[in-house]
């Protein structure tokens, strides 16, 4: 892989970080996609062998920093999500972009249950609805940004 | 190319190594505290993402500074005038009552409350995480930030620095769910602990006796107990007290008087460390002015400051 497909990796991930602390009014706040997870999903389907599950529990692990929890909590639920990615590419790949999405919608679902569970056990967090409202618009974001992709992809011939 | 053959460990084998790696971080960062000092660094090092995120943020804020019409700023500066003369007039009963004090407090033998430097803060991230309630602010170590350092807005307090970067910080604020501030009720003096409870608009106050004298609408400030908050700043409002027998304690809630969900400039205090020099004379002096109301609620205090 050339430096310039990994700069571009680089660029959607960090473009997906900054979306998700870009500051937002609080009533739109709580929908707030979870664009990292959606990004990194995107390129594990594509390519496999170069983003995993290292990549992801990096990823998250900048996640953790500059949202301020617990060192760890998103580096786990985003490694967990994207290894059921990663040992399922195959299949996920043939299906249509909405069922799909739906299937990013489980997967987001799981790694808000995680973090959920984490802080529950952690801090005592108590479980509101409104922790799980980012699935639904994460089940809308996926076909969009899966054509945003896979066009950068295509165009810059990434592999 | 995509190998046919995979290199390297298998995903089951990366996800362990992960799991392990997240587990013991979280392990370590959570009970041991053993990241303070990295975690600056880390601050440091994303800060620039963080100013970059705000920077839609703060192009709307310009434009709507900046396109306001001639009659929006005759009005505003009438206000603006009124509004200082009516605090200058203040100033002036404020000069004559804190020379008063002073002579008061020399009579008593106890320190004499001077300046406190502070310096203005503006935020540049809030937290979109909904189990922590935190801001980054653009001051860091540069600018002389501490952890730990008490932060207020123009209405009361809002929270304290928690990690300290170069030129960014984290603030917890008080409604945090891990952060808790002594306080006394303004009216008698009564001591509690305003825990946050991760709700924006709500503290709540553990191991209050039945027979307090907590009522709906008391002025809560910071008792200085703790050492970490300076005295007598508002932190909140009791909105709710519920004193219901079937409960071992009573129900008490209230509301931070400081504007938690739109905060935009913040103070940062640098409070005196006059303590070691007066220490003596404090001891002595403080229980006849204050602690000879009633000393509920000890219980609470071992857990203050998180």
């Amino acid at each position: 892989m050339s430096i310039r497909n990994l700069l571009i990796i680089i660029f959607t991930t960090v473009i997906a970080l900054i979306a998700s602390i870009m500051p937002l009014p609080p009533s739109i706040d709580v929908f707030r996609p979870d664009w990292v997870l959606v990004v990194l999903v995107y390129w594990c389907l594509a390519l496999p062998a170069r983003v995993n599950v290292i990549t992801a529990g990096f990823v998250g692990l900048l996640l953790d920093v500059l949202l301020g929890s617990i060192l760890g909590v998103h580096t786990m639920a985003m490694a967990i999500a994207v290894y059921i990615i990663a040992g399922n590419f195959q299949k996920i790949r043939n299906f249509s972009v909405w069922q799909q999405s739906l299937i990013v919608g489980v997967l987001s679902a799981l790694y808000h249950l995680i973090v959920f569970w984490m802080q529950r056990f952690l801090i005592d967090a108590v479980f509101l609805p409104s922790y799980l409202y980012p699935v639904i618009t994460t089940i809308v974001l996926w076909p969009w940004a899966f054509l945003l992709l896979r066009k950068v992809r295509r165009h810059f011939r990434i592999t | 190319m995509n190998p046919i053959f995979k290199h390297g460990p298998s995903p089951q084998h990366r996800l362990m190594l992960v799991l392990f790696c997240s587990a013991s971080l979280i392990f370590f960062d959570h009970k041991m505290n053993s990241f303070e000092n990295i975690r600056g660094y880390l601050q440091s090092m994303v800060s620039p993402l963080q100013y970059l995120a705000t920077t839609p943020k703060q192009v709307m804020t310009w434009a709507a500074e900046n396109i306001v019409t001639r009659r929006q700023l005759l009005s505003d500066n009438q206000a603006y005038k009124v509004a200082e003369l009516r605090f200058h007039q203040q100033l002036l009963a404020l000069e004559i009552i804190k020379k008063e004090n002073e002579r008061l407090r020399l009579l008593l033998a106890s320190p004499i409350r001077g300046e406190v430097k502070k310096m203005v803060a503006e935020i540049i991230s809030v937290d979109s995480d909904p189990y922590s309630q935190q801001v980054v602010i653009n001051r860091g170590s540069d600018d002389g930030v501490f952890e730990g350092q008490p932060v207020i807005d123009d209405e009361g307090i809002v929270g304290q620095v928690l990690h300290v970067g170069i030129n960014s910080s984290r603030v917890i604020l008080i409604t945090d769910v891990t952060h808790a501030v002594p306080v006394r009720v303004s009216r008698n003096g009564v001591r509690l602990v305003a825990s946050g409870t991760g709700q924006i608009d709500r503290l709540t106050h553990n191991f209050v006796q039945h027979s307090t004298d907590v009522r709906t609408g008391d002025l809560l400030v910071t008792s200085g107990l703790g050492d970490k908050y300076p005295e007598g700043y508002p932190v909140a409002r009791v909105t709710k007290v519920s004193q219901n027998d079937a409960n071992a304690f009573a129900l008490v809630q209230s509301e931070p008087v400081a504007k938690i969900d739109r905060l935009r400039y913040l103070l940062l205090l640098w409070p005196e460390k006059a303590a070691e020099i007066f220490a003596p004379s404090q001891k002595v002096v403080t229980p006849n002015l204050r602690d000879s109301k009633k000393s509920e609620n000890n219980t609470g205090l071992n857990n203050v400051d998180t």
